[in-house]
């Protein structure tokens, strides 16, 4: 990225009286470069005096919807009247401290999880055996005196969150399977895992979805129903498996081969060498390309919306469709939602070019 | 008990088990649907698809009525879906274009505003921006009654945009026959000025006599009244307008959107295949005395191309797959036509089969034809 930039940015060899005056022909260095400042300049302080004035000036800080209605800027009540059905759904009320606690603490698990320096054996068993299961029981209850609260009530934030984050971390093991499959030497594994993954990435999440919805319950014997959330679940997880098997395949492949030569003539098994030689090195690679899909996945969870289930998104929707607050607080609301999508997605940015750095200034 | 260890053996095993399994789950699932089905009289079979849709869609690419098949109205979908993708692939790849150059500019005013533009665009879900497109269309724009007059015979409300439409009455043939010929002469002359440039070394008017050799024939053409275009004017009436073309909110809240989001991802990935090109292709440029632009154009873009072009099938076969979130602002694509066809009747497991087949088939074709063209400007090893 610096090399083009540097050809430009810096001519040859600048004097050094000259270097303020070149910091300032970086915008009005010909007159062409004066327009696209100036024009930039113009769009900037447009879009600010336009957001300050409907966030700020124009906007209603008490009231409920008549005040919002005769005011042309934000309305601030609403969000702080429907802020907390935003983000627990149809939660019942007096619990809504569980679904709280469980995002915290998802929050400070993932914190923590981030820092390579902790990355060990013992902070995977820590998710499996304490981190998941205590999440779970924090909003199903029915143990320790926790009232229960069934699946159908679960809904906002907590509900995306377990969908992407938990689904994302399912789909590892089982896309981790699926590369291998697809690099393996015995034909009928291959084709079967090729199968797979083409046909999950040729078609969009919301076919596999319907098909979770819509057709798996006729695939059921009589008696038998599955959650619709587990099965929203096991789609996402089944759909994002693919697109992780690809992804690993690539790690798989910067692997050089002499690496599984060598560890097969230490007399190691297949797996021996999968586990300790050729997976750590291709895993490693893939890191930040992970985290990408991972952005991608949290935001395309919320297309859970439209076979019904009450993600995030979703109560923004009703809230928004409140007879008290109708057609007032429309872009309100959808700019909550489109915040705190943003907020999270940015961090995990923010992070992905962490690690690619991390990674190049220790291995290269 | 030796062929236990027997490599070969093993292989085989593995292989026979992994494919019982998948032909026994395959088989259960089957076994039990049919059960299912039988129990609760529903037919197997794509015998639905003859049968009268007797629902209408709103807005069809091709002719469509609530007494056609329901085949037909599948095909309305697959249609719409195309017709969607296409133009945001399109647009979505100018824009990004413009947005990925105006990310590399010396001006950091103009780059950090990119950067805000793409972060903005990749860090919000698809959804999220559909309904919002859609829902401020709705809000910002009049009612159909007190629709806005822009021109004659235009008009813009929140149930869409309506112009006058362009019906050709005769000539039909004559224009298609113009078209292609036109076309196929701007493609020679361009060739042949291209070939001529190369071994004299001197600029000519190529571009501009192709165009001209284009626009030409339809023109004489319509000189000559070869053929005659009756123009549908809408009229306002008490609660629609009728006639005319209409542009409905749905389709440009969804062209809008998928246009936005591929935008983002074109311009991160012209980006990355500008900066591919290693540096020494500008200085030999500069010393060779070719301006920024040109060398942009000429030495650097060919050669980013090949870079760019795996992840920019990738980013349309993204826009075609995301053409499917149509159904949740109610764009009749192909998901939301089999949605309907489903709930009329009752055939889940044949629509859903169908527009999965569909969507796979349409991927295969669209990665197809990137390969295709991908060869086609890899570099030639002579």
């Amino acid at each position: 990225m610096a090399d083009v930039q540097m050809l430009a940015l810096a001519p040859p060899q600048p004097a050094p009286t000259a270097q303020r005056l070149g910091k300032l022909s970086a915008y009005f260095g010909t007159p062409g470069n004066t327009i696209i400042s100036v024009a930039s300049i113009a769009i900037i302080l447009f879009v600010i005096k336009l957001a300050f004035g409907w966030l700020v000036v124009d906007a209603v800080f008490s009231g409920n919807g008549e005040t919002c209605k005769v005011s042309g800027g934000a309305c601030w009540p609403f969000v702080a009247q429907k802020l907390r059905y935003m983000l627990f759904g149809f939660y019942p009320y007096e619990e809504q401290w569980r679904p709280l606690t469980a995002l915290l603490l998802l929050f400070g698990a993932c914190g923590v999880s981030m820092v390579p320096r902790f990355w060990s054996r013992a902070l995977l068993v820590a998710w499996i055996v304490v981190i998941l299961p205590v999440l779970y029981i924090l909003m199903a209850g029915g143990l320790f005196g926790l009232t229960p609260v069934p699946t159908t009530s679960w809904g906002g934030l907590p509900l995306s969150f377990l969908l992407s984050f938990i689904g994302l971390t399912l789909a590892m093991p089982l896309g981790i399977v699926l590369a291998l499959a697809r690099a393996s030497n015995l034909p009928a594994i291959r084709v079967l895992a090729v199968g797979f993954i083409e046909i999950v990435r040729g078609v969009p999440l919301i076919s596999i979805l319907f098909m979770a919805t819509v057709m798996l319950p006729l695939f059921m014997p009589d008696g038998v129903t599955i959650d619709k959330l587990v099965r929203a679940q096991v789609a996402i997880i089944l759909f994002a498996s693919a697109y992780i098997a690809e992804i690993v395949r690539g790690g798989l492949q910067d692997v050089p081969v002499g690496q599984f030569e060598a560890g097969k003539s230490l007399g190691l098994h297949y797996w021996q060498v999968m586990r300790k030689i050729v997976l750590p090195q291709a895993l490693k690679k893939v890191i930040p390309p992970m985290v990408g899909l991972f952005i991608g996945f949290f935001q395309d969870t919320t297309l859970v919306t439209i076979v019904g289930l009450v993600d995030f998104l979703d109560t923004v929707r009703s809230a928004i469709r409140d007879p008290e607050w109708q057609g007032i607080a429309v872009l309100e609301g959808y700019l909550v939602a489109a915040a705190v999508y943003f907020t999270f997605s940015a961090l995990m940015g923010a992070y992905s070019r962490f690690l690619e750095q991390h990674f190049r200034t220790t291995h290269a | 008990m030796a062929f236990l260890h027997d490599m070969r053996f093993r292989a085989y095993f593995y292989q026979v088990v992994a494919i019982g399994f998948v032909v026994l789950a395959g088989w259960t699932m089957f076994s039990t649907a049919s059960d299912n089905l039988a129990k609760q009289n529903i037919a197997t079979g794509f015998d639905f698809l003859t049968r009268p849709a007797g629902f209408v869609i709103t807005e069809a690419a091709i002719a469509f009525e609530a007494t056609d098949t329901v085949g037909r109205a599948i095909l309305v979908g697959i249609a719409n879906t195309v017709k969607v993708s296409l133009l945001a692939a399109i647009f979505g790849t100018l824009l990004g274009l413009g947005v990925g150059i105006a990310r590399m500019s010396h001006n950091p005013l103009l780059a950090r505003l990119a950067l805000t533009y793409v972060e903005l665009l990749r860090n919000v879900p698809l959804l999220l921006y559909l309904f919002l497109w859609y829902s401020l269309i709705i809000l910002v724009l009049p009612p159909v009654k007190q629709a806005l007059n822009l021109l004659p015979g235009v008009y813009l409300s929140n149930s869409g945009l309506v112009v006058p439409a362009a019906l050709l009455q005769s000539g039909g043939l004559a224009l298609l026959a113009c078209l292609v010929g036109g076309a196929a002469a701007a493609f020679f002359i361009r060739t042949v000025a291209t070939r001529r440039r190369i071994a004299t070394g001197q600029p000519n008017q190529g571009g501009l006599l192709a165009i001209a050799a284009l626009l030409a024939p339809v023109f004489l053409l319509w000189l000559a009244g070869g053929f005659s275009v009756d123009w549908d004017f809408p009229t306002a009436g008490k609660f629609r307008l009728t006639a005319g073309l209409h542009v409905r909110p749905e389709f440009v809240a969804l062209l809008f959107g998928l246009a936005l989001s591929a935008s983002a991802n074109v311009a991160e990935i012209v980006r990355a295949g500008i900066q591919a090109v290693g540096k020494g292709q500008w200085e030999a440029s500069a010393a060779l005395g070719l301006s920024r632009g040109k060398t942009m154009r000429l030495v650097v873009l060919p050669q980013a191309l090949r870079i760019i072009i795996p992840p920019l099938t990738n980013t349309y076969l993204t826009v075609f797959k995301n053409s499917s979130l149509a159904i949740a602002i109610g764009y009749p694509d192909l998901v939301m036509v089999s949605n309907t066809v489903m709930n009329q009747t009752g055939q889940a497991i044949e629509t859903i089969a169908i527009f999965m087949g569909v969507y796979l088939a349409l991927s295969i074709t669209i990665s197809l034809i990137m390969n295709w063209y991908n060869a086609h400007v890899a570099l030639k090893e002579r």
